[in-house]
């Protein structure tokens, strides 16, 4: 029972870390750019094709990670400087269907060129055995892995906002986007680079999510809803809000997909509980966000004052 | 419906049947219920989104819970239309009322996602409900019973309680606009803030208007699940959503047939296109982004900027 708990923790952790990737490219493109992005998860989908691809015609694990981060900041800086551009004046109605437009002719052309099958990424041979944290508890290597990668893109994402100039800029377009520009910031260019390193971050969660997930097409939108829930959760804007809802909503959902059917099971018929148990484990996190803006309805940690 | 435009229109809609059926292309009498039914959804969201300014990614689980409350009353043996729309209608207003009175204390995109998170809810309620088919869905046994005399089975009969239902309601929609009621709502979209400063209860006046919106289009939601004798928890996916937001961009936001001419356009366009190819989403894309980057008044627009122009 103490290894499921610790297993179930370290999953939600990884869970958490990887929406962390997601959430705060989203966040920063929302708070600085006040844009919707409906089509952050077809970054991050696009991420995860290009690592199975380079896998596939290379077999180097990490070389496909280095060209999927180039390539998907790549496009993403393409996107933001042909159609983006033009929706940051525009209202949120607006960025929501336009967005959402390029979610359909991504998936379409991903389905295009590779077809409506899941792709097979199979994680790097290095990774692929387990670990033995403690003793009877072993924990697959590349789990591990994954976690490792997401805290050390944590301190990276840290020190660059928290501690050069150009985070500074970031963190100041966050607060009041006028003010920034008016005080001389290139706003367009920081526009441009936010775009790019949060399309890049996507792509490092497609590569460490893509071996423990499926790479199919649509892959995307089931975690962009969560994504969502996370910065609003966090708070709009804010890395650090964007880490602690991210933390919250992963543990949130796996330890209540892990444990929520059980707990019911025991005090409810087995009937009811195994009806109500994963719709319930489900719910959790949409739950817990209404609760978080009833209480707080800027989010945890919102970046406007 | 005073104008001469939508008068020949529904001419048209009245005679088509017969002329299909005298061509023996009824297929197409049931392409255009399914084109009706999805507009009076689309017309339902736009009353909220473009009368009323507010935002709901939600909304296909109106739809949802009405096609669900007729589908899950015939499981249970009641398959009179008489009971099971009336209670799709209450179902879906009573669903809209709760969520509106929790969601509407947001604004912006906060509205957005909770309205959003509120549909996946429901959504994965009913993919719970495994006693009602879970994931895999409900098939009805058969259509309501409307009594009369009159089979809900035959395509053409179906078609024109379809067309009366929808016109009904579009008539009900324009007198609720020109109303006070509509009014006011209008004037809340426009600046919400003068609208407190006079003094009028907004919250209530969005409230209703959210959950008369939830009502129609539980009404549409019964009529869909007649129409493809199946219901499923897809029907309230976000996507779908997004979809009947679609049809209401780009017929046309504000327009009292926005939602009408874009569920025509959406679906004749999705028809048309995928017997070219089944990649017609790509298309659909490219027109949707082109639509909101320079036609941001849809079709609906166009006609009555030309109609002005014209003058």
């Amino acid at each position: 029972m103490a290894t499921l708990i610790l297993e179930q923790t370290l999953n939600g952790l990884q869970f958490g870390l990887m929406l962390f990737l997601l959430a705060a490219g989203l966040t920063l493109v929302f708070g600085i750019m006040d844009l919707i992005n409906l089509a952050h998860g077809s970054l991050y989908m696009i991420g995860a094709y290009l690592v199975a691809t380079v896998v596939r015609a290379t077999g180097s694990f990490a070389l496909a990670v280095l060209v999927a981060v180039l390539g998907t900041a790549a496009i993403g800086v393409l996107l933001e400087v042909t159609v983006l551009r033009r929706l940051y004046a525009r209202d949120h109605l607006s960025q929501v269907l336009a967005t959402f437009a390029l979610l359909l002719i991504c998936n379409e052309i991903v389905r295009i060129v590779f077809g409506s099958q899941p792709v097979m990424l199979s994680m790097p041979n290095a990774l692929a055995g387990p670990v033995q944290l403690l003793p009877g508890f072993y924990y697959p290597a590349f789990r591990l892995a994954v976690i490792g990668v997401g805290l050390a893109v944590a301190l990276l994402l840290y020190l660059l906002v928290g501690q050069t100039r150009a985070g500074m800029w970031v963190r100041a377009g966050a607060s009041n986007r006028e003010m920034a520009a008016a005080m001389g910031v290139d706003v367009k260019l920081l526009f441009t680079a936010v775009f790019g390193v949060g399309a890049a971050l996507c792509a490092i969660a497609g590569a460490m999510l893509g071996p423990i997930l499926a790479v199919q097409v649509g892959m995307g939108e089931s975690i962009l809803i969560t994504a969502f829930v996370v910065i609003v959760i966090g708070g709009i804007g804010s890395i650090r809000g964007a880490l602690i809802g991210a933390l919250l909503v992963g543990m949130v959902d796996t330890i209540g997909r892990a444990f929520l059917p059980m707990l019911l099971r025991s005090f409810l018929s087995p009937a009811v509980a195994s009806g109500v148990g994963p719709a319930l484990a489900s719910i959790a996190i949409y739950v817990l966000m209404a609760a978080v803006l009833f209480w707080r309805p800027q989010g945890l940690f919102p970046a406007r004052a | 419906m005073r104008n001469a435009p939508a008068i020949g229109a529904l001419v048209l809609l009245v005679a088509f049947p017969l002329a299909a059926k005298h061509w023996d292309q009824l297929f197409y009498v049931s392409f255009a219920s399914r084109i009706l039914i999805y507009a009076l959804a689309a017309s339902s969201l736009n009353l909220i989104l473009g009368y009323g300014g507010m935002v709901s990614f939600g909304h296909a689980a109106f739809l949802g819970t009405g096609a669900y409350a007729v589908a899950i009353l015939m499981a249970e043996g009641v398959s009179s239309a008489w009971v099971s729309w009336p209670l799709a209608i209450l179902v879906s207003t009573l669903f809209a009322l709760v969520i509106g009175a929790v969601s509407l204390r947001t604004r912006g995109v906060y509205f957005i996602m909770i309205t959003l998170a509120f549909a996946q809810m429901i959504y994965y309620l009913f993919i719970s409900l495994r006693a009602y088919g879970g994931e895999d869905g409900l098939n009805l046994a058969a259509r309501s019973r409307l009594g009369f005399g009159l089979d809900l089975a035959g395509d053409l009969t179906f078609y024109y309680v379809v067309l009366s239902l929808v016109v009904g309601c579009l008539c009900l929609m324009q007198r609720l606009l020109d109303a006070r009621f509509g009014q006011v709502v209008q004037a809340i979209r426009d600046n919400e803030t003068r609208m407190e400063a006079i003094g009028f209860p907004t919250y209530r006046y969005k409230l209703i208007c959210f959950a008369l919106a939830g009502g129609a289009a539980g009404l549409a939601g019964a009529l869909l699940a007649n129409q493809n004798g199946f219901v499923s928890p897809n029907l309230m996916q976000w996507t779908q959503s997004g979809t009947l937001m679609v049809m209401v961009i780009l017929g046309g936001v504000g327009y009292l047939y926005g939602g009408a001419l874009g569920a025509a356009v959406f679906l004749v366009l999705e028809e048309a296109l995928s017997a070219y190819t089944v990649h017609w989403q790509l298309g659909l894309g490219w027109a949707l982004l082109a639509i909101v980057l320079y036609a941001r008044q849809g079709v609906a627009g166009l006609l009555a900027g030309t109609a002005a122009g014209r003058r």
